[in-house]
């Protein structure tokens, strides 16, 4: 079965969606997704949606529940790229994505996952 | 109106939800509909489609393009031949669902669209019309 690429970038995952998704695939995405974050330890996933060209209400689902599990395991998740009118669809469609966080652009994303990670006490460096 | 091209896509499988939602995303941006207009009537498509997968276990849908000198729009007919739905209102409502979605796909659908159109019978089936016009 075709799976959904996850990077590891130093403490950090990378998550690039590319294709549009049926739903066993943003199933197994989540799954896979919350494996790595213990797996590699990581402290921050970034997810790039800026190739979505629709977010439903199942899509949405995905990346609140993939946020709700990765802050369960101490990692921060940050979505980015999204398009301004699949941002206008979401609200008119009742998804406020509620805790999950987002940047404009993967820089800024990252920005905000080292920030995150900087100022939690956790699992702080030695 | 009359509908100047009609096509039927079959919703048996979520790779054919995919398929819709791409036919539907083709034929609203070859329409001249907005980018905006045309995730609207996409993320409804998606929404609904799924719904006849999951609830009304696979049906179809019939893509209708809409053209006379004062209006434009695409019309999407979802069927199938599912259990029915027992109380449309409560189906409706924002929340509510009999699955494990979030309750968003019929009520979130209708925000979407410029016309909603439910027809259900218990034990025959659920016909679901939508337009968004350009």
């Amino acid at each position: 079965m075709e799976r959904i690429p996850i990077l590891q970038m130093g403490e950090f995952l990378l998550v690039t969606i590319q294709v549009d998704m049926h739903d066993r695939l943003a199933l197994a995405l989540q799954d896979d997704l919350t494996s790595k974050i213990v797996q590699a330890g990581a402290r921050g996933v970034l997810i790039d949606i800026s190739s979505l060209e629709i977010v439903d209400s199942f899509i949405g689902r995905m990346l609140a529940n993939i946020a709700a599990m990765s802050h369960i395991l101490d990692a921060a998740t940050v979505v980015v790229g999204m398009k301004p009118a699949v941002a206008i669809t979401l609200v008119e469609l009742g998804l406020s994505l509620t805790g999950v966080r987002t940047a404009l652009n993967v820089e800024k994303g990252m920005e905000l996952l080292r920030a995150t990670r900087g100022h939690s006490s956790g699992r702080a460096a030695y | 109106m009359d509908a100047q091209h009609t096509e039927t896509l079959p919703i048996q499988t979520s790779g054919d939800v995919v398929v819709v939602r791409q036919v539907v995303r083709t034929r609203a941006a070859e329409l001249g509909l907005s980018l905006v207009d045309q995730t609207k009537i996409v993320t409804a498509a998606s929404e609904l489609a799924r719904n006849t997968l999951d609830y009304g276990r696979g049906g179809q849908v019939r893509v209708e393009l809409l053209k006379n000198e004062s209006r434009t729009g695409i019309k999407l007919i979802f069927e199938d031949n599912g259990p029915g739905i027992k109380d449309i209102a409560l189906a409706m409502t924002d929340g509510y669902t009999t699955g494990n979605g979030l309750g968003l796909g019929l009520s979130g659908s209708k925000r979407l669209v410029n016309d909603f159109e439910i027809d259900s019978r218990l034990g025959e089936g659920t016909r679901i019309t939508i337009v968004r016009w350009k």
